[in-house]
């Protein structure tokens, strides 16, 4: 770095405002915070400050060493005497005063208050009130020297830096800088107010400031003055008549705070005090305040960013127009607010431009806030800005917030309550909004599912224990339950209308856990045995609950018809469970074979065990998928039923008797029994055919509705259907041929009648 | 790129006009005033259906030799005349819309403004921010 040579004063004052500066003690400082307020308080343009920064090298480094901040103190220096900065003055140049610092931290506020003082001659702007008391804090600078003329303690605020940290702490320079400063500081304090007037660049005319300038500082102060005398209206509830009184006790207020307070006056600037020492000097009442104030102002610098008083403020006017802090004012409204303060409509309508956010007409809460405080900075000379400031948009605050709220809510609330979710919801955040209430939902939809499950567990458990209890029927099958609620709820009904026998409630039980797919053609089937038993009165069904159902459930519900059609002489009450009805779709191999190995009552085991190998042509009973095609050929095999009865029951004897073995043919039977009613039978050639029939249809699958897991056996089926076709086919032609020849013996004998007749005759 | 872009009151007076080449302003101040009698041909040639956008752009309103004006008017019967460049690039029926669109939408958030009294001069910085935006670069 460049070499630079200071003086001792130099060096000290360099080093007290590097340490103060080093808030982190890391020897180094980064480029913001306290140095851009240190540098923004030099009084100097911002091209300046940026030239300094770059010529001390920080701009490089990205940060202000040691070396870096006392170069770029000493360019300072030079800058504020007016001198042209270079490197190479940074040594040539001697006898340079020390760089000065107005104390306000936030040199806005500085500007208010010189401004301030204009507005309140123009007639008291209420907002503007506001921004006064923040120069408060240079006040604390001028007590101490109640007996140089008022330009000199503009002097000492522009000398003293206030640090940020301790309301009344000032950078103390040292003993020499007190009696150096004061000298040049005459010539140069206009100019750096000029300077700072040149920044503000307010409306108003510049020539107007120099002479302000004196009557700031002792408006200003007189304003400090007044702070602790008059309860400070911070909130900015007294600030709307305060301004009145201001000017006119200008210079007796000072005159009277000179006078009351020359003891703590001296203490500041005179001593080469250090910084922490100063922290000791204290104002009396404004402490609070300016505390508060410096810092507030300390704060990364955002000349609009508003205080958190000024937003009270704001707040309390804004409850005045609309009470309700959510709504809205209107634009009617807020111009006679905004017209009183006397600014230019076209400026007003400037500022409504760029604080009506959403181009409404309105005015939130937070775009209120926004054009008070633009109002208020143009009151005090800022220039309005072209685009609306980040710090004051609302629409930032409003997604900061309800962003996390919402995260908040999401995180707990989705396992939790969603009442949690705040109802405050920027408009910014509307998916957020909406798809909470989902998730609510979902949740609600999730529990009532889980609730469901739960129920249907209860069912099941219920189911089995009803099983047991009942020594006829079979074993409850440890079948995975596949629970849905509109499955249970069929099952439900199927109990209920199963409720009439004892032992049927169970085996519609039992098979509901298998297959729940099932159940809905269990509960067809249900409903067409129960037609089925109305229209024929079966009795099958009396046999078939003594039986062991589950195992007849596997067939057709049309299957207990046969049965019905072996037990002739028993009573035709129709076994409304039919087990093996409900099942009629749903039996698969496994199944059936699960039920046969689970009857246990023993009966129909062997029977039920034996079935399958004796019926090998049908390994699924319930395998005949295509009930028309099923249907047809059952239809016409019925013709010859009443002679098949025999054989089926010869079948089912054969099988011993088994009341599930008959099932398969049964319903074959039944549909071939219904057809038997309308067609008559030849009865010579009824049992060769009904045998050649039975043993169709022995060879035929029950009917229709199984479910046909195995394709195999659909082709199975389909192949038997054809054989079928076949068989019937021939049979057809064999009654044909009977009837040709039935016809011709007809023939024949009424050619005999005839003979016999003209016999007659004769 | 307009050339000249007017805003026109209800009364036929001029709200806003500004020109590219201010040193032909008068000229196409006066075309801008010829053009509004046949703003009003259009408007009354239209009658009913006022609130159709088509209706609101009315389209070339008459070509010289070397420019061509677009007008537009608003429900309020605020008339926005566009005036370009034959020469520059003949600009599609689209973009002129959409000119116009914006003309209209900054126009719309000017009036929002409760500052602003109606048939007072457009002054508003936004304003002027978006014409110059849509009028030719000159530098």
């Amino acid at each position: 770095m460049e070499s630079l040579t200071l003086s001792d004063g130099e060096q000290r004052y360099y080093s007290d405002l590097f340490v103060y500066c080093d808030t982190d003690n890391t020897k180094k400082v980064a480029s913001n915070g306290r140095v851009l307020d240190l540098f923004r308080a030099a009084q100097l343009p911002s091209e300046v400050v940026l030239q300094i920064t770059e010529l001390c090298g920080a701009t490089r480094l990205g940060h202000f060493g040691r070396s870096q901040f006392y170069i770029a103190l000493k360019l300072i220096a030079i800058a504020q005497s007016g001198l042209p900065l270079r490197v190479e003055s940074l040594n040539s140049v001697k006898d340079l005063p020390l760089p000065r610092f107005v104390v306000g931290k936030n040199e806005a506020e500085a500007r208010h208050a010189a401004l301030y003082q204009e507005a309140d001659s123009q007639g008291i702007y209420p907002g503007a009130g506001v921004i006064p008391r923040p120069p408060g804090r240079g006040l604390q600078n001028k007590k101490v020297t109640p007996v140089v003329p008022p330009v000199v303690p503009v002097h000492e605020v522009i000398q003293a830096l206030a640090p940020a940290s301790e309301p009344q702490c000032m950078v103390q320079p040292d003993s020499t800088s007190p009696v150096v400063s004061p000298h040049q500081s005459p010539p140069t304090s206009p100019h750096s107010w000029r300077k700072h007037k040149r920044q503000a660049s307010g409306g108003s005319s510049a020539a107007d400031r120099p002479p302000a300038v004196a009557t700031a500082p002792a408006g200003v102060w007189t304003q400090f003055r007044e702070a602790p005398t008059v309860p400070v209206p911070v909130p900015g509830d007294g600030m709307w008549s305060a301004h009145s009184p201001p000017p006119p006790p200008v210079q007796e207020t000072w005159v009277s705070f000179t006078a009351d307070t020359p003891p703590s006056s001296a203490i500041p600037a005179m001593h080469p005090s250090s910084v922490q020492e100063s922290t000791t000097v204290r104002t009396v009442a404004s402490a609070a305040t300016t505390n508060e104030i410096q810092r507030q102002s300390s704060a990364y610098d955002d000349p609009w960013r508003i205080t958190d008083e000024q937003r009270q403020y704001y707040i309390n006017q804004f409850k005045t127009i609309q009470p309700d802090l959510n709504g809205f004012i209107p634009g009617s409204a807020a111009k006679e607010f905004f017209t009183k303060s006397k600014l230019p409509i076209l400026e007003l309508s400037h500022i409504w431009e760029l604080s009506d956010f959403d181009k409404d007409g309105a005015l939130t809460l937070d775009e209120f806030c926004a054009a008070f405080h633009l109002v208020v900075a143009r009151k005090n000379g800022y220039d309005l800005p072209e685009k609306l400031p980040e710090s004051l948009m609302p629409k930032l605050i409003d997604l900061d917030d309800s962003a996390e709220v919402s995260e908040a809510a999401v995180d707990v609330g989705y396992s939790g309550s969603p009442v949690e979710v705040t109802p405050n919801k920027s408009p910014s955040m509307p998916s957020l909004n909406q798809t909470w209430p989902e998730m609510n939902q979902a949740n609600e939809q999730w529990e009532t599912f889980s609730e469901r499950s739960s129920s249907s567990q209860t069912l099941t458990q219920f189911d089995s224990n009803i099983a047991p209890a009942d020594p006829d029927t079979a074993i409850v099958h440890p079948v995975p339950i596949r629970m849905t609620p509109s499955k249970i709820h069929m099952q439900e009904m199927e109990l209920k209308r199963t409720g009439s026998d004892h032992n049927h409630p169970t085996s519609p039980l039992l098979a509901k856990p298998p297959e729940l797919s099932e159940e809905t053609k269990l509960a067809a089937s249900l409903k067409f045995v129960a037609d089925n038993a109305v229209g024929e009165g079966y009795s099958s069904s009396d046999s078939y609950t003594s039986d062991q159902e589950p195992i007849t459930r596997q067939r057709s519900h049309s299957g207990t018809s046969p049965e019905a059609l072996k037990v002739v002489g028993a009573a035709p009450p129709p076994p409304p469970p039919r087990p093996h009805p409900s099942h009629s779709r749903s039996s698969s191999l496994d199944m059936n074979r699960s039920f046969a190995a689970g009857a246990v009552a023993g009966q129909p085991q062997p029977g039920a065990i034996a079935y399958p190998p004796a019926v090998p042509p049908r390994p699924l009973p319930t395998q005949v998928e295509k009930p028309p095609e099923g249907a047809g050929p059952l239809r016409t095999v019925k013709s010859d039923g009443p002679a098949e009865e025999r054989t089926p029951t010869s079948l089912n004897s054969a099988k011993g008797a088994s009341g599930p073995l008959a099932p398969p043919p049964k319903p074959v039977r039944r549909r071939l029994k219904s057809e038997d009613e309308l067609r008559p039978e030849d009865e010579p050639h009824g049992p060769q055919r009904s045998n050649l029939i039975a043993a169709v249809l022995a060879t035929q699958p029950s009917i229709p509705r199984s479910i046909g897991k195995d394709k195999k056996a659909i082709q199975a089926s389909i192949r038997r259907n054809k054989e079928t076709n076949t068989v019937l086919a021939r049979l057809n032609s064999e009654l044909q041929q009977q009837l040709k020849d039935l016809l011709e013996e007809r023939i024949s004998l009424e050619v005999q009648l005839e003979q016999l007749r003209p016999f007659s005759h004769l | 790129m307009a050339v000249c872009i007017a805003v026109i009151a209800k009364e036929n007076y001029p709200l806003y006009i500004r020109s590219v080449p201010t040193q032909n302003e008068l000229k196409f101040h006066y075309t801008v005033h010829t053009s509004l009698d046949v703003v009003e041909e259009k408007i009354s040639a239209a009658g009913k259906a006022m609130a159709d956008q088509r209706e609101l752009y009315l389209g070339l309103l008459y070509p010289t030799e070397d420019y061509k004006v677009y007008g537009y008017v608003t429900n309020s019967k605020v008339k926005f005349v566009i005036v370009v460049d034959s020469s520059n690039t003949s600009l599609r029926d689209n973009e002129i819309r959409s000119m116009f669109r914006k003309l209209h939408n900054s126009f719309t958030d000017v009036m929002c403004n409760p500052f602003y009294n109606p048939g007072d001069p457009v002054q508003s910085k936004v304003f002027e921010g978006m014409v110059s935006g849509m009028m030719v670069q000159v530098s």
